[in-house]
Order: structure tokens, then sequence, then C-alpha cells
């Protein structure tokens, strides 16, 4: 048996850095601005295109190509911001929750007609390793490998700039922050940019190794909802570690019984972590 | 009964009456496939406003329970020989008492943490109901067409589906103004504005909110039974469907949240405004685009909705708009 | 007695805000409840009506143990109480927030009783011409008699009041005397949280003091004012401690 379930724990894992990474974006920005960002799929679903058109389009590296991906979410999450969600930012949550969700209709709504709804996939590969009865994708791998160098980029940036110093304060407590004179709309924006950023980048790296279909930005805001339940609302290394053990009971469940009891078993722990402890398996914020 | 003579309680029944009937005079089942729609979106937005408005918990996930009574009354009646009469009730008990259940547990969450709840709570619900075999899992249930002659054929049980869904409609918004205008529509609005205050005053919000929700859940599981009735077949994926659940928030808000008549505004708006996006070509690629900008620009600029933003500006229009 | 506690303590994580606060209040009485910032009054407000429970000891209203109950089984029992902050109901009307507190209150009315009553207290409190505004339109002053209106309507036996003077100008606090002096004579208890000094001292009958969560003097007005444990617990704000001193004689806003 373990000759199955090690490979698939292993796959698992290197996936959850994936996850991790998408889960953070959300984190952040809800750790930040208490707002839940239903465009997170979508974001997700768009950095999966834009690795696809800079691949086939421009002949690119899709690794290169990420840079360029992370760069585009990040002036779209700020756009996004100031378009839908400063004005409603001090409002009840229904009314960020529903800005977000609109902006969610308008993304699918543009990328549907100009993708439709079929599927697309990266025609890239790095080849891969044997190591036992594990095969390593070289691209997930790879993957894994971006997903934790971003990470510490954005750790290096929240705690070691005067900008990310500015972001904590403002997710600790706003008031205080604008009377130290803190610039709380510009703040809130770039925290709405990274987070979206974060959100581009996990699709850029998912696209490497699956398809994808303009759509397919929802599954992975679900998980991304349970990551972040598990990890924490508001705190992104949280994040990193709930992506690790989503990606782990996907890998591991499988192996027991069908594929489609995964979600079941995800949903269920959701709710059960928002009832039991809301605060996360980690707890803390940003 | 006093209530018989405030036009704010007639207003939105007779607005849904007039509507329900003109199929019927006009004797055209696409006409009636129109308003059948649009009854769907009143019924859903009028039951989740008494949760959503009334109460201010939102529930994302209040599709589960348009979901749950569709299943359980499709299978009493495609497993079971159950009659549609009969099916209906169980359709609206079964989530009523699932209701109740989850009610008391996640009822205790606060504002987006209960938001989530209930998006979870469809989604657990949706993935394990693929995987049910006794539900037909993945495929889902059809219907065997010879129970339509049960009722007279196809043709009269698509109008007497029309006809029950149109009184389930008319009876929900009687129950939306009773709860509105009364101690505990009054309860849980003091809720909806700040629980600890209410709760010092002496609401007993834990109890208020149960309630509140049960009654919210029972109606969506009937409209949800005639909704796959009509259609004959049931599949996990329809039934549960996330987006659906959002869209009506999206209605509740449109028209005016907390009022009576908001809900049907919204309801019957916003799915006439679906319709027309999709059967225009200039529009149809890009409906979501116009529905997300519409939505967007509502939610910025109108946050009351139109009910409520009529009742704030137009001082007359406050004894007739409720 | 109306209210009884016993040995009652609080934490918060580390923060002890309530060590071993014993009190007895005879009905009809009026107490004043006075302290330092963060000396822990509304905690042992908050603890007495339930919003949370006591980490230790035990609370007795009319008589029966309430320790730990919810707000809203005391609201039942006969308790009413006002917030510091503000609290109104913003987006319904005035008279409902009243109505809320009819409704749900110790007498249980129905919406029409309900409303004649809360027109009722309205005229008593001053806001009888504001009861179709939404509250979230009242100015500060008027909430606070808002505050008090829903309390009062709600019938209560025990009436604990939470700085219900803060905030507002001279007048408007001779005003807010004078209304709460009317409501004793109705018969109703009183426990009030003030720190305008003055007007505690001359409306009280009975005041305790409280310093870092302690309990440190209890007596009348002029007993408190000469205590020194509750001149030096007030140090650090010897204009304050002055005008403790001075207390029952000075009394100026009456």
């Amino acid at each position: 048996m373990f000759d199955i379930l090690i490979p698939s724990l292993v796959d698992g894992l290197l996936l959850g850095f994936v996850y991790g990474i998408a889960a953070m974006g959300l984190s952040l920005i809800w750790g930040v601005m208490n707002v839940i960002n239903l465009a997170h799929g979508p974001i997700i679903a768009l950095g999966m295109f834009g690795i696809y058109l800079a691949f086939t389009i421009l002949g690119l590296n899709p690794y290169l190509a990420l840079v360029l991906v992370a760069f585009a979410g990040l002036v779209l999450g700020i756009l996004i911001y100031y378009v839908a969600v400063n004005r409603v930012i001090d409002a009840p949550h229904l009314s960020s929750l529903l800005a977000t969700f609109s902006v969610n209709m308008i993304i699918i709504g543009i990328g549907t007609a100009i993708f439709t709804v079929s599927p697309y996939n990266v025609d890239f590969t790095l080849g891969a390793v044997d190591i036992g009865p594990i095969r390593l994708l070289w691209t997930r791998v790879a993957a894994a490998l971006a997903a934790v160098i971003v990470t510490g980029l954005l750790y290096l940036f929240l705690f070691r700039t005067r900008t990310g110093k500015n972001i904590r304060a403002v997710a600790n407590n706003r008031t205080a922050a604008e009377l130290m004179g803190i610039p709380s709309s510009r703040v809130l924006a770039l925290s709405f940019g990274i987070g979206t950023m974060l959100a581009a980048i996990a699709g850029g790296l998912i696209a490497t190794f699956f398809p994808f279909t303009i759509l397919a930005g929802g599954g992975y805001e679900l998980r991304s909802f349970v990551i972040v339940v598990l990890g924490g609302l508001g705190n992104p290394l949280g994040a990193l570690v709930g992506g690790l053990i989503l990606g782990s009971l996907e890998g591991i469940i499988p192996v027991f019984m069908q594929t489609s009891w995964v979600p079941v078993i995800e949903f269920v722990l959701f709710v059960f972590i928002i009832l039991v402890r809301p605060s996360g398996l980690l707890g803390s914020r940003v | 009964m006093k209530i018989l003579r405030k036009p704010g309680f007639w207003l939105p029944i007779m607005l849904v009456l007039l509507l329900g009937l003109w199929p019927v005079m006009t004797d055209n089942a696409a006409n009636r496939e129109v308003v059948n729609s649009i009854l769907v979106s009143v019924a859903l937005a009028s039951s989740l406003n008494i949760l959503l408005g009334y109460t201010g918990y939102v529930s994302f996930g209040h599709i589960v329970f348009f979901g749950f009574g569709a299943y359980t009354g499709f299978y009493l009646m495609s497993e079971q020989g159950w009659p549609i009469y009969a099916a209906m009730i169980m359709a609206g008990l079964v989530p009523a008492v699932l209701a109740y259940l989850l009610g008391s547990a996640i009822l205790r969450l606060r504002g987006a943490y209960f938001a989530l709840a209930t998006i979870g709570i469809n989604e657990a619900a949706r993935a394990f109901v693929k995987n049910f075999d006794p539900l037909g899992g993945s495929v889902g249930m059809q219907l065997n067409f010879q129970i339509y002659n049960d009722y007279g054929g196809a043709a009269q049980a698509l109008w007497l589906t029309y006809y029950l869904l149109l009184g389930v409609t008319i009876v929900i918004l009687i129950v939306s103004y009773l709860v509105r205008f009364s101690k505990f529509g009054l309860g849980l609005m003091a809720i909806r504005e700040n629980e600890d205050a209410a709760e010092v005053m002496g609401v007993v919000a834990p109890s208020a909110k149960t309630r509140a929700y049960v009654i919210s859940a029972f109606f969506p599981g009937i409209v949800g039974l005639l909704f796959f009735f009509k259609n004959a077949t049931i599949l996990p994926g329809d039934a549960f469907r996330l987006h659906l659940s959002i869209e009506t928030i999206v209605m509740v808000m449109l028209g005016g949240a907390g009022t009576v008549l908001g809900p049907v505004l919204g309801g019957a708006g916003y799915q006439r405004l679906r319709g027309t996006l999709l059967v225009t070509p200039l529009f149809r690629n890009v409906q979501l685009v116009v529905a997300g900008v519409l939505l967007l620009t509502i939610i910025l600029f109108i946050p009351a909705g139109v009910v409520g933003w009529l009742r704030y500006h137009v001082r007359g229009l406050r004894r007739v708009l409720e | 007695m109306i209210l009884e506690i016993h040995d009652v303590s609080k934490n918060f994580g580390g923060l002890q805000a309530l060590s071993d606060v014993s009190l007895s209040v005879p009905e009809g009485e009026i107490l004043g409840l006075i302290g330092p910032n963060g000396a822990g009054k509304t905690t042992l407000f908050n603890v007495i009506n339930g919003v949370y429970p006591p980490t230790n000891g035990r609370v007795f209203f009319q008589s029966k143990e309430v320790t730990a109950k919810k707000p809203y089984h005391l609201a039942k029992m006969g308790l009413a109480r006002t917030h510091q902050i503000v609290q109104p109901l913003e987006e319904l009307t005035v008279r409902e927030n009243v109505m809320v507190g009819a409704c749900f209150g110790k007498e249980d009315h129905g919406l029409g009783s309900a409303r004649e009553l809360a027109e009722e207290v309205l005229d008593f409190v001053g806001l009888g011409e504001r009861k179709d505004q939404m509250a979230a339109s009242l100015n500060v002053a008027q909430k606070k008699r808002l505050e008090l209106a829903r309390a009062l309507a709600a019938r209560p036996t025990l009436l604990l009041l939470d700085e219900v003077l803060a905030g507002l100008n001279p007048s408007e606090i001779s005003a807010m005397i004078e209304t709460v002096a009317e409501i004793r004579e109705q018969g109703i208890t009183i426990i009030m949280i003030e720190h305008v000094m003055h007007a505690v001292m001359n409306v009280s009958e009975r005041v305790v003091v409280l310093d870092y969560g302690r309990l440190i003097s209890e007596g009348t007005p002029e007993e408190v004012s000469h205590d020194p444990k509750v001149i030096e617990a007030y140090l650090g704000d010897p204009k304050l401690a002055e005008e403790i001193a001075s207390g029952g004689q000075q009394g100026g806003g009456l």
C-alpha cells in the first residue's frame, strides 16, 4: 500500500504549496481589511490564462512569464480595490462580499466571451525523475519551490520594509494607523493588490501541470477558503501550512476511498473547524 | 383583520398575482415559462430575506435547502410513489428540520464566519449527494414520464406545478409580511441592528434566530421540488448550485433587504434582466458582465436597494412600500 | 436585598478586572458606583447582567441565583441597563427601539401596548417629538436618552445606568439628573456608574468605590469622600480628588 500512498502523498504535498499561496492571498486581504474576496477564483483563472498566452503567443518561458503575471495581478488587484472595494470598506460585510462577487461575474463574463469554457493547457514539460516508487514531475517541484520563495519574499516584505510594516499596522488597527499618518487607503489598495498577485501566481503555477478552463478558479477558491480557515483567517504563514494539510489530505484520501469523497471530507472539516475553532488551527493574525 | 386594510400587505401580493395570471389569461405556455422562472426567483429571494433582511445573517449557501427539499420530494415521488402534495410537505419539512439542527450550531457564528460556514455546508452537501447512490449519485434521478399521467398528462402537470408555485409564492409573501410586522419580527430586526444590545433588552436571540432560519429554509425546499418535478430530472450540480445562492442574495439586495416588496421587485427584475440579456445577441456573450456591472453599481451607490431608496427619498411612499 | 454579589472575580486572560467584590443593594436604593478609569465598573455591570460569566463568585437577583445567566434571562426578570457607549438600533425608528425594550423586557408586552408604553416613556425622557426618526439620526445626548427610554420601557425593578451623563453639556446634565430622580421616585432601584462627581455625590444615598477591580470603600457620599483610600485612589487625578473631597457641599450642577 505504501507504494501507492507515498507517491500520492508527495504529489499532494507539492500541490499543497501552491494551494498555500492561493490561500495566502485570500488570507492577507481578509487579515488586513476584513474583506472576503469572492473574485479570488477568477483571478486564479486569469493567472492560468496569463501563463498560457505568454507561453503560446509570446513564446516565453512559463517561469519568466510568471513575473509578468505577478505584476499584472498586482495592478489588477489595485484597480479592483479602487473601483469596487474602497467605497464599501466600512460598510457591512455583505457589501464587500457582493462587490467582489460582482467583479467575479465581470471577469468570468469577459473570460467566457474570449476563451469560452473549453479546456486549455500549457504544453510545457520539464520531465520527471524517479526516486524509488516516487515519480517527481519537475514542474510540480518547481511550483512548490516557487511557492516557498514567494512566501519568503512576502515575509521579508511584511516584516522588513517600511511599507510592509505599514500594512501590518493597518491590519492591527486601522484607526490607530491612520492617526499615525499612515495613508490607509493606499495601504489597503496595495494589500489587495498583493493578495490578487498571489492568486495569479498560484494560477500560473497550476497551469504548468494541469489543464484548465476559465471557470477552473472556482474550485481553487473554495479550497482556499478551507485552507484559510485551517490556518487561521488573516495568517499568511498559516495559509501555507493549511495548504500542505489540504494537499496531503488530497494525496491520502484517494488511496482509501473514491476521489469524489475528497470534497465531502474537506468541507465537513471546514465547517467543523469554523464551529469549534474559528481562529484556525494556528490562530493569530498578520 | 387589520392587515387586510394595509396597502403594504396587498401591493406585493397583487403584483405577483397579476404577473401570475398573465400566462393563464393568454393561455400561453411560453409566457408561463417566463413567469415560472420569475416566481422561483421571487419565492427564493423572499424566503432568504427573512434571514438576510430581517435578521441580518448572510447565508451564502441557502440553496442547500432548495437542493435538500428537492431531493427529498423527488425521491419520495419517483422511488416511493408519493403524490406531489404530500411530497411538497416533506420537501418543506425536511429542510426545516435540517435548518433547526444546523441553526443551533452555526447561528452562533457572526458575520463572515457564518457566511463561510453556509458555503461549506452547501459544498459538503453537494459533494455528499454526488457520492450517495440511493439518491442517484452524480447522475442524479429521473422521473418516469408515466408519473405525469397521474396529473392529467405532461401538459396539465406543467400547469399544475405552475399554479402550485404561484400559490407557494403568495404564501411566502404573506408569511414574510406577518413576520415583518410581528413582535417576533421586531426581535429579529433588533438582532440585525445589534445582537448584543438586543439580548440585553431581553430578546432571546438564539431561539429567535433559529426560528427565522427554519422559516427561511421551509419554502425553498418546496420551490426546489416544483422546479425539478417540472424538469423531470435532478442533478447534484443543479440542486446545490452555489451561484444560485449568491444570485438570490443579489435579488434581495437589488430590491431592498428587510422589506416585503423588495425581494419581489429584485427577484423579478434580476430574472427579467437575465432573460433579456440572454436573448439579445449583442449581450448574450457578455450577459454576466452586464449583470456584474449593474450589481456593482447598486452595491456602491444604492446599498438600500430600490425599495429602500424609494422609501428614503419619497416620504409619501412609506406607507405603501413595506 | 434586590441584588447580592458574593466574592465576584473576573479575569480576562492575565488581567484581573474584578477581585472578590461583594455588594448588597436593598430595594429602592440609589447607589453610586465610582472609581478611576479601568477600575472595573463596567465589567461589574457586565457580570451582573450576564454579558460575561464571572470567573468566580455568585450573583443573586431578587434572591434567585443568576450567576452566568444570559442577559435576556435577567432582562425578563426585571433588570435593565444602559450602555456607556450608546448602542442604538440604528436603522429602526426611535419608537421601535423603545418598543423592543417593552416587548422583550419584564412585562412582555404585545406590539399594541408596547407602542403605547413606548410613546409614554419617550414623552417622559423628552424624546416624544422624535419618535418617528431613525435612531441613527439622533445626537449623542438624545441617544443617551434613548438608551434610558429603552431601559425604562422594560419596566425594570433594577436599573443599571452606565455613565448616562458623560458627554453631556451642563444643562443636559441637570435635565438628565432630574429624570433619574423621577425614575427613582417610581420605586425603581438604581445603580449608577458616574464620573461627574458632584452629580453622583448628590443623587446617591450610598456610594461604593472600585479601584483596580477591588471594592475599596463603601458608605454615604460624606463618608466615602473623606476616606483616605479613596483620595489615594484618585491621586493620579488631583482635580477629581478635590472634587470628591468637596463632593456633597459643592454640587453646583443642581
